[in-house]
């Protein structure tokens, strides 16, 4: 494993960081030793293939997986040097500045107004919530589509609106870090392309981690790219998935210190 | 035969065309025919009597269809005129009462097997394999078991609640396994997304969870209701008859199911004429609950 640290010698902030963290479900371990910073401001790309653990490290962050019975975390994460297993640590309050969004877009079932208002309305949100629901729904782009629908269902929209309107959800309660898992590949490329832009333009306010399948997706807007593998276990019976090497993104496509992620990137993985 | 060259064109003359015509004889054939005659066959005898049903109550009740079968008690045994009000009245309040208590505890039974169940326990199993069981129970042994508890002597005896008691029993196991289902269908994202907006668990399933199951959750209910309302056996034991209005929960109630159960066999024919009315009363409000059932459903969230 190469625990490359990227921002040595710049001035970049560390939101997130996890330290030698292995990952199991049950006795099943899934991910081990993954070591990692993630940069404030900054979009950090998954790579990999299938089942080596990119989403399983994805939702420790929010600390999504205490929700599996059977999941156990060993190691340490830390949120701007927070233990963020602390015992008294609130869950619920780590997910609302680590929101999450998923491949699948996925509105809750009431109108578009209340997918928006709904994150704000139960932790308590006292300000005007008219003007809530606009700036986030601008910021995700969507607000000139939906202005003058607000009251229809979520579901009323488009795959590429609804998963928008999933972004504005997330951000409207606020939250520092967004958790991406796969957000394009239920998506046409027009879509898609609406996502890597405001990708982009959500970066300036925003840290961002996004899990993709779509080598282009990751060159065109991550800053740093992580490449997780997976190895055989034997005895076990199953695989073990490791972050293999992180660093920029340039340097992972190419000019990658392991001969796997060189192969994993040029398509060359088998 | 000197053609070789790869233009299809020139094989037309080798190539047999009689070989794609269809022909029945071949015996894949014949067996599709008699596979399809045979089987068009079983839907005419499946649907045979459910048409005969309809249309002989339809034929021996519409008569009675009147203004006065909605608005009027039953007449004394043998003399003509009169009603079904209570009775029409006595199965909404029965089914009313049955729903009440089955809907609750049937949609938070369902919530805590899907929500809360699963993990290394294996109550929510054991909870299962009860509710299928209790979902084969006959509906007179429902009656029966109300009976026992709720009126026999020393017990506060026949009622509208009794009814509604022993109707609930049998809604309960088609709730649960409904409810179950619906919530089971929605996917885990939502609730992760909920989640991740900082509700709390009871908070997503509430407001999220549970509303996205709705038209399913729904579509359980009406069914169950539809079959409970046309029970008679469980009501004979517990609810009993009342030749009178409604008359408050504790005291007993006319139904449509048992009254067509008691004027049927009586001698007098304008009872009999009664009875086929109130068949055709309660089979279409099964019907409607039925349709209701469908066109809810046809609104799935997920
Ligand atoms: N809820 C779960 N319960 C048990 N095992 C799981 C669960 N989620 C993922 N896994 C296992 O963990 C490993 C990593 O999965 P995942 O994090 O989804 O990989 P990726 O996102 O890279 O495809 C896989 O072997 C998978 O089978
Ligand atoms: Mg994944």
């Amino acid at each position: 494993m190469v625990d490359t640290m990227p921002m040595t010698g710049t001035a970049t902030d560390v939101v997130l960081r996890a330290k030698d963290c292995d990952m199991y479900y049950g006795s099943l371990k899934a991910v081990r030793d993954v070591s990692i910073d993630i940069p404030k401001n900054k979009i950090t790309a998954f790579i990999g293939p299938s089942g080596c653990g990119k989403s399983t490290v994805l939702r420790c962050f929010n600390r999504l997986n205490d929700l599996i019975e059977s999941f156990r975390l060993k190691g340490q994460m830390t949120y701007h040097g927070q233990d963020l297993y602390a015992s008294d640590v609130d869950p619920v309050e780590v997910r609302r500045r680590i929101g999450i969004l998923f491949q699948k877009p996925n509105p809750f079932p009431k109108s578009i107004y209340d997918n928006i208002a709904y994150g704000p309305r139960i932790s308590g949100f006292k300000g005007d919530m008219d003007e809530l629901v606009e700036t986030s729904l601008r910021r995700a782009v969507l607000w000139d589509e939906v202005k003058d629908k607000l009251p229809e269902s979520g579901f009323s929209l488009s795959g590429g609106q609804q998963q928008r309107l999933c972004i504005a959800r997330t951000i409207a309660v606020q939250p520092e870090v967004l958790l991406m898992d796969e957000p394009c590949s239920a998506l046409d490329p027009i879509s898609t392309l609406k996502i890597e832009e405001l990708m982009k333009e959500l970066v300036q306010n925003y840290t961002i981690i996004i899990v993709t399948h779509n080598m282009e997706q990751a060159t065109r807007v991550a800053d740093y790219t992580g490449f997780y593998n997976a190895q055989v276990v034997e005895g076990a019976g199953g695989k073990v998935g490791y972050l293999a090497e992180f660093g920029e993104t340039q340097k992972i496509f190419n000019d990658p210190t392991l001969e796997e992620t060189k192969d994993y990137v040029t398509g060359r993985f088998g | 035969m000197t053609t070789i060259s790869g233009v299809p064109g020139d094989s037309s003359d080798t190539f047999d065309i009689q070989s794609l015509k269809a022909k029945r004889s071949r015996s894949r054939n014949l067996f599709n025919i008699i596979m399809t005659g045979l089987s068009g066959l079983s839907i005419l005898i499946a649907l045979v009597p459910l048409v005969l049903v309809l249309f002989y109550v339809f034929i021996n009740g519409v008569n009675r269809l009147d203004l006065d079968l909605f608005t009027q008690l039953p007449p004394p045994p043998g003399s003509a005129g009169g009603g079904i009000a209570n009775a029409i009245v006595g199965t909404l309040i029965v089914v009313a009462i049955a729903a009440a208590i089955s809907v609750p505890i049937g949609v938070l039974c369902a919530i805590w097997l899907s929500e809360f169940g699963g993990g290394d326990t294996s109550i929510d199993e054991y909870v299962r394999f009860g509710v299928n069981i209790l979902a084969g129970v006959p509906s007179i042994i429902a009656g029966v078991f109300i009976y026992g508890i709720m009126v026999r002597p020393g017990r506060p005896g026949y009622s509208a609640l009794a009814g509604g008691v022993a109707l609930a029993v049998l809604m309960l196991p088609t709730i649960v396994r409904t409810a179950d289902e619906a919530l089971k269908i929605v996917p885990q994202e939502i609730r992760w997304a909920a989640l991740a907006v900082g509700a709390s668990n009871y908070q997503t399933i509430l407001k999220v969870v549970l509303p996205a199951a709705i038209p399913s959750i729904l579509t359980g209910v009406t069914l169950a209701i539809a079959r409970a309302a046309g029970e008679t056996a469980p009501l004979i034991f517990t609810a009993l008859f009342s030749p009178f209005r409604f008359n408050g929960v504790t005291n007993p109630i006319a139904t449509l199911s048992v009254l067509v159960y008691n004027f049927a066999t009586l001698p007098f024919q304008p009872q009999q004429e009664l009875a086929w009315a109130a068949s055709l009363v309660l089979v279409l409000m099964v019907l409607l609950t039925s349709i209701i059932a469908r066109v809810v459903t046809r609104q799935k969230t997920y």
